[in-house]
């Protein structure tokens, strides 16, 4: 079925073909996520999602989506992570 | 319901899920194949319909220009309602006199951090500026650039003071900036529609080869407006939330 999929449209990469790269980066994006809901911490927390949204960046580089790559990276590696940490900075000091 | 009842309600509900759930994935078509007609026509026309080889740029700013427009006002209005949202809170604050962190001491910036992030301030607005202005040519575009060149005003910032960010990055300028970027946008779509095409219409010259800098009309002039207003929009954010976190400890002590 995959053999006949391929035969139709020119973009399919067969499983079985598909890249070790690829293969490592998605084992590490679903590693990472599993860390971010895992640390329990939210300083530390919002450090892990930064580190998720450079795996993200790395998996969309990987399967040849260098604009998205771009937008994880300023967004999701860089921005997010940013003022999450303005908002826990503000909250702490309102409980203390 | 008892403990025990509960946990089998879950067991059968969470086996009927994940019986579904699988049986669903069997029937998904085949790892990166794409049956639609629209990818493949795009790939084919695209290059020589807009001289813009950063095929992604041109379905963002011209195939796709109007769904962009709205995108980039949700970007505007989560500006603007943070602007509002945060300076209401601005009054509140006024009346609380005391620091309520005076017993921790905030350390200082070391020389190395700033050091660093002096050095990198102006690489990184070049490369933001050139990210912003090459969407037509490689897989960049305003977005991109517009955060990237905000990021440059964080490491002033942490090179400095706050008040260092607030001098070189007045309110007022911001949000000037980032209306005229908004404002931009949408003036290039109503002038196509003045000129008796459609709105968003490239009306612009191509330019001579596909993939330079010059070419590719509007698609080029709209990827700056939006690397403006996302400039704009991210320092007049980032600016609004440090101003609630920092100065205010600073006034109150």
């Amino acid at each position: 079925m995959i053999a006949l999929a391929a035969a139709h449209t020119p973009y399919t990469v067969p499983v079985v073909m598909m890249d070790v790269l690829q293969v490592t980066i998605l084992v590490l994006v679903a590693a990472g996520a599993t860390g971010v809901v895992l640390t329990r911490q939210p300083v530390r927390q919002v450090v892990a999602l930064s580190v998720y949204g450079l795996l993200l960046a790395v998996l969309f580089l990987a399967f040849q989506a260098p604009d998205v790559t771009l937008s994880e990276l300023t967004v999701g590696a860089v921005a997010l992570p940013a003022i999450l940490l303005l908002a826990l900075a503000k909250m702490r000091k309102r409980e203390e | 319901m008892t403990p025990a009842t509960r946990r089998w309600v879950f067991l059968v509900a969470g086996a009927g899920l994940a019986a579904f759930y699988l049986w669903g994935l069997t029937g998904l078509p085949g790892f990166g194949s794409y049956p639609g007609p629209y990818g493949p026509t795009i790939l084919r026309l695209a290059v020589a319909q807009t001289h813009a080889t950063g095929v992604v740029s041109a379905v963002n700013f011209e195939y796709r220009g109007f769904d962009t427009v709205g995108e980039e006002f949700i970007l505007f209005a989560a500006a603007a309602g943070i602007s509002v949202v945060l300076r209401h809170l601005r009054g509140e604050r006024d009346r609380s006199a005391v620091d309520e962190a005076a017993d921790r001491d905030v350390p200082a910036t070391s020389g190395a951090v700033r050091m660093v992030a002096l050095l990198l301030a102006g690489p990184v607005i070049v490369a933001g500026w050139w990210l912003a202005s090459h969407a037509q040519a490689n897989p960049s575009g305003g977005f991109q650039g517009g955060v990237v060149i905000a990021t440059a005003f964080v490491l002033l910032y942490l090179a400095g003071e706050f008040l260092v960010f607030k001098r070189v990055s007045p309110v007022a300028l911001v949000e000037v900036v980032e209306a005229v970027g908004a404002a931009g946008f949408v003036a290039t779509g109503l002038t196509a529609v003045l000129l008796g095409m459609p709105y968003l219409k490239n009306f612009l010259p191509l330019g001579q080869y596909p993939g330079a800098v010059s070419s590719s009309g509007t698609i080029a002039l709209i990827s700056f407006f939006v690397g403006l207003e996302v400039a704009a929009a991210f320092i007049l954010i980032v600016g609004e939330l440090l101003e609630q976190t920092l100065l205010v400890r600073r006034e109150d002590t």
